[in-house]
């Protein structure tokens, strides 16, 4: 995967706390319902199942379209698990949890996804 | 074939073309590609869709200025790179000048999951940025029916893909889109719903062991185009279409001529030779002379300094240049003194219009006053008598229009002579036939003109020779019954002359001898006779002579007697002298 991403939108690193296990990066291109809905969605999922060891990163296109060739992002919203490796993407605006947890494989135990 | 070509079928106001660079096409398309539009370009595996996008992006920036993106979706940007560096494209050198970029999506379905409703604004976002990037005018997607592979929901990609070509069509940029082809229908994914300005369908089919490319334009919305299939290449230097409409009839002609090698054969044309531009088809049978009529006419037309170029195809240079050493013709020399140039092949090896291709270039590069092809029968082993027509009417056009004056050959099977060479007699200028007759237990060549367009000709049937010194036509000798003899016929009815003709002048000798010996008989006789009289008048001279002697005899005697009677009183008169002899 890509190396070090450079300034982003909203960096959250709190101090004090651990490193975040989970790291996920959102793809929106701009400000609309969808790309709203996502994040909610993300946060959401991500509290309900790894809660305090993620961190969500988002990422504009419209901002940084670059970003959309060097990450290869054709769909929008995109999530992209950066962390723990290996990487996992997926796209929609995750209204669909189960498959945002099989597909970001979000389970923390080891749970064999059912692909 | 760097010239820009005209477009022969005459735009329509208000729609736009967008020159596609691509040789031919802009042709048959009148003008190119409709601009600000996509235009899909389908076809199955191999047929050359990604070099036709490479292609229209890099003529694009080469001779429009007019940068492109160029967006993939199954290759790397690296083996794009290689695959057309062969083609003369240096893409990195065009990235780096900042005139294009390749933009490589990639997309695999298992990475993928769908957790809900999405847009491919990721795509339109990257295609934006690239288009900025650039300044891009025209645009590539090669191939976008690989979404249909990654992504499952169908509804979302279509409608995506609907936007995205207006979308396209909103920055103004000419699109080309490639799609496969699919089982009855232009694309697998039928791609034509959303690109329906203008549609081109590459094909490539295998006819007896050849493969042949074509290109069809299907639809083109708001503007003539050619209907018909249009073989193209590909060759080193990109596409060539080759249109057989591009042919136009119009062409300036020479009233000059050129002389074929020959003068005897000069002279059976009224004026002498063949007119410059012309064309000249030689056919006859195996072993009747046309190579070597062939060369004598480049070997001629190399002394006068002009360019010939010799295409071959079923002999090699170098057996060619040996064989006509045999007659004594060196064609070497001229080859080394870059005068000609031989280009060799075996038909079958290529299809046909990679021939005319080849033929094209070695043309436009070494631009001859001459060419020969040898023979053009053996296209036979290539293609079908029509396709063979086809191209050598695209062949002979070129050449005409360029002023060349080309002479072919053709193999005819013995005894389909008036077959007319391969059908393609009626695009020849010229024809001479070649014929091995056999007469008294012999095979004498012979040669007569059939036709000549616009020139008086001979129209008598001549002899032909191979001789050490090369090709040469025999006079026509004409038989006491008024017909035209050949070969051995000939050599005994010319003996058979000559020995008249020696008895003829031996009959004159004796007559003349005896004409002389009468007038000396008859002089001799007349001699004698004039002798005879001479003596007779002498004889009779002498007779009168003694008797006017005897007279002046008789007269003297009586005048004595009579002075000599009364001369008793008279003195003596003085003796007379006697005789009074005269």
């Amino acid at each position: 995967m890509m190396a070090i991403v450079k300034a982003r939108a909203k960096p959250t690193s709190a101090p004090a706390k651990p490193a975040a296990e989970w790291e996920l990066r959102l793809y929106v291109a701009g400000q609309s319902p969808r790309s709203l809905a996502a994040f909610a969605n993300l946060k959401a999922i991500c509290e309900a199942h790894v809660s305090g060891r993620y961190r969500i990163e988002v990422v504009d296109l419209l901002k940084t379209p670059q970003l959309s060739r060097e990450d290869q992002i054709v769909a929008v919203p995109t999530v992209v698990r950066t962390l723990p490796p290996p990487m996992k993407k997926v796209i929609g605006d995750l209204s669909n949890t189960e498959r945002t947890l099989v597909g970001l494989q979000l389970r923390p135990a080891a749970n064999r996804p059912k692909e | 074939m760097r010239k820009p070509s005209k477009p022969t079928i005459p735009a329509m106001l208000g729609l736009e073309k967008c020159p596609s660079g691509i040789r031919g096409l802009d042709a048959v398309t009148g003008g190119g590609l409709p601009r600000g539009r996509p235009t899909l370009v389908c076809g199955s595996s191999g047929s050359g869709k990604t070099l036709f996008g490479l292609e229209f992006l890099v003529r694009g920036i080469q001779e429009h200025n007019e940068p492109g993106v160029f967006m993939c979706f199954e290759e790397r940007e690296k083996e794009l790179a290689q695959n057309v560096a062969s083609l003369g494209f240096n893409l990195p050198h065009l990235i780096t000048d900042k005139k294009l970029v390749i933009d490589q999506v990639a997309i695999e379905r298992a990475d993928i999951a769908e957790t809900g409703e999405y847009s491919l604004d990721g795509l339109f976002i990257r295609l934006s940025a690239a288009i900025a990037a650039v300044g891009a005018k025209r645009v590539v997607l090669d191939t976008i029916e690989a979404l249909f592979g990654a992504l499952g929901n169908q509804t979302i990609l279509r409608a995506e893909l609907r936007r995205l070509f207006e979308w396209l069509k909103d920055q103004g940029v000419t699109a080309i889109v490639t799609g496969e082809r699919g089982d009855g229908t232009l694309t697998r994914q039928g791609l034509e719903e959303y690109v329906s300005d203008c549609v081109i369908l590459l094909d490539q089919r295998v006819t007896e062991q050849v493969a042949t490319r074509r290109l069809r334009i299907v639809k083109y919305r708001g503007s003539a185009h050619g209907t018909n299939e249009y073989p193209f290449l590909i060759d080193a230097t990109g596409f060539i279409v080759l249109p057989i409409t591009d042919i136009s009839l119009n062409y300036t002609v020479s009233t000059k001529l050129v002389s074929t090698g020959i003068p005897k054969l000069d002279a059976m044309f009224t004026g002498g030779g063949y007119y410059r531009g012309g064309t000249l088809v030689v056919s006859g049978a195996s072993g009747t002379g046309k190579t070597s009529i062939a060369a004598q006419f480049i070997d001629a037309a190399c002394r006068r300094d002009a360019r010939c170029i010799f295409f071959a195809f079923e002999e090699s240079p170098d057996q060619i240049m040996r064989n006509m050493r045999s007659i004594g013709l060196d064609l070497s020399r001229w080859v080394s003194s870059g005068l000609l140039r031989f280009t060799a092949s075996r038909p079958a090896t290529f299809g046909l219009e990679s021939h005319l291709s080849t033929m094209l270039k070695a043309v436009e590069d070494f631009k001859p006053h001459i060419v020969v092809i040898d023979p053009i029968s053996a296209f036979a082993a290539a293609g079908t008598t029509f396709d063979i027509k086809a191209m050598l009417m695209r062949v002979i056009d070129l050449f005409k229009s360029r002023g060349i004056t080309t002479m072919c050959t053709s193999l005819t099977r013995a005894g389909e002579d008036d077959e007319s060479a391969n059908g393609v007699s009626s695009l020849m200028d010229s024809w001479i036939l070649l014929r091995n007759v056999e007469v008294g237990g012999e095979r004498t060549r012979t040669l007569f003109i059939i036709k000549s367009r616009g020139r008086k000709h001979s129209n008598q049937v001549r002899e032909l020779v191979i001789t050490d010194q090369g090709v040469d036509l025999v006079d026509v000798f004409v038989a006491p019954d008024g017909s035209i003899l050949v070969g051995s016929a000939r050599a005994s009815q010319e003996q058979m002359d000559k020995v008249t003709a020696l008895s003829m002048q031996r009959d004159m000798r004796r007559k003349k001898a005896h004409l002389l010996r009468h007038r000396k008989a008859v002089e001799a006789q007349i001699a004698q006779l004039q002798a005879e009289l001479a003596a007779e008048a002498e004889d009779v001279g002498q007779e009168i002579d003694e008797d006017e002697a005897n007279a002046l005899g008789r007269t003297i005697v009586r005048e004595t007697l009579a002075s000599e009677r009364e001369s008793a009183g008279r003195p003596a008169v003085a003796a007379k002298t006697n005789g009074g002899k005269r």
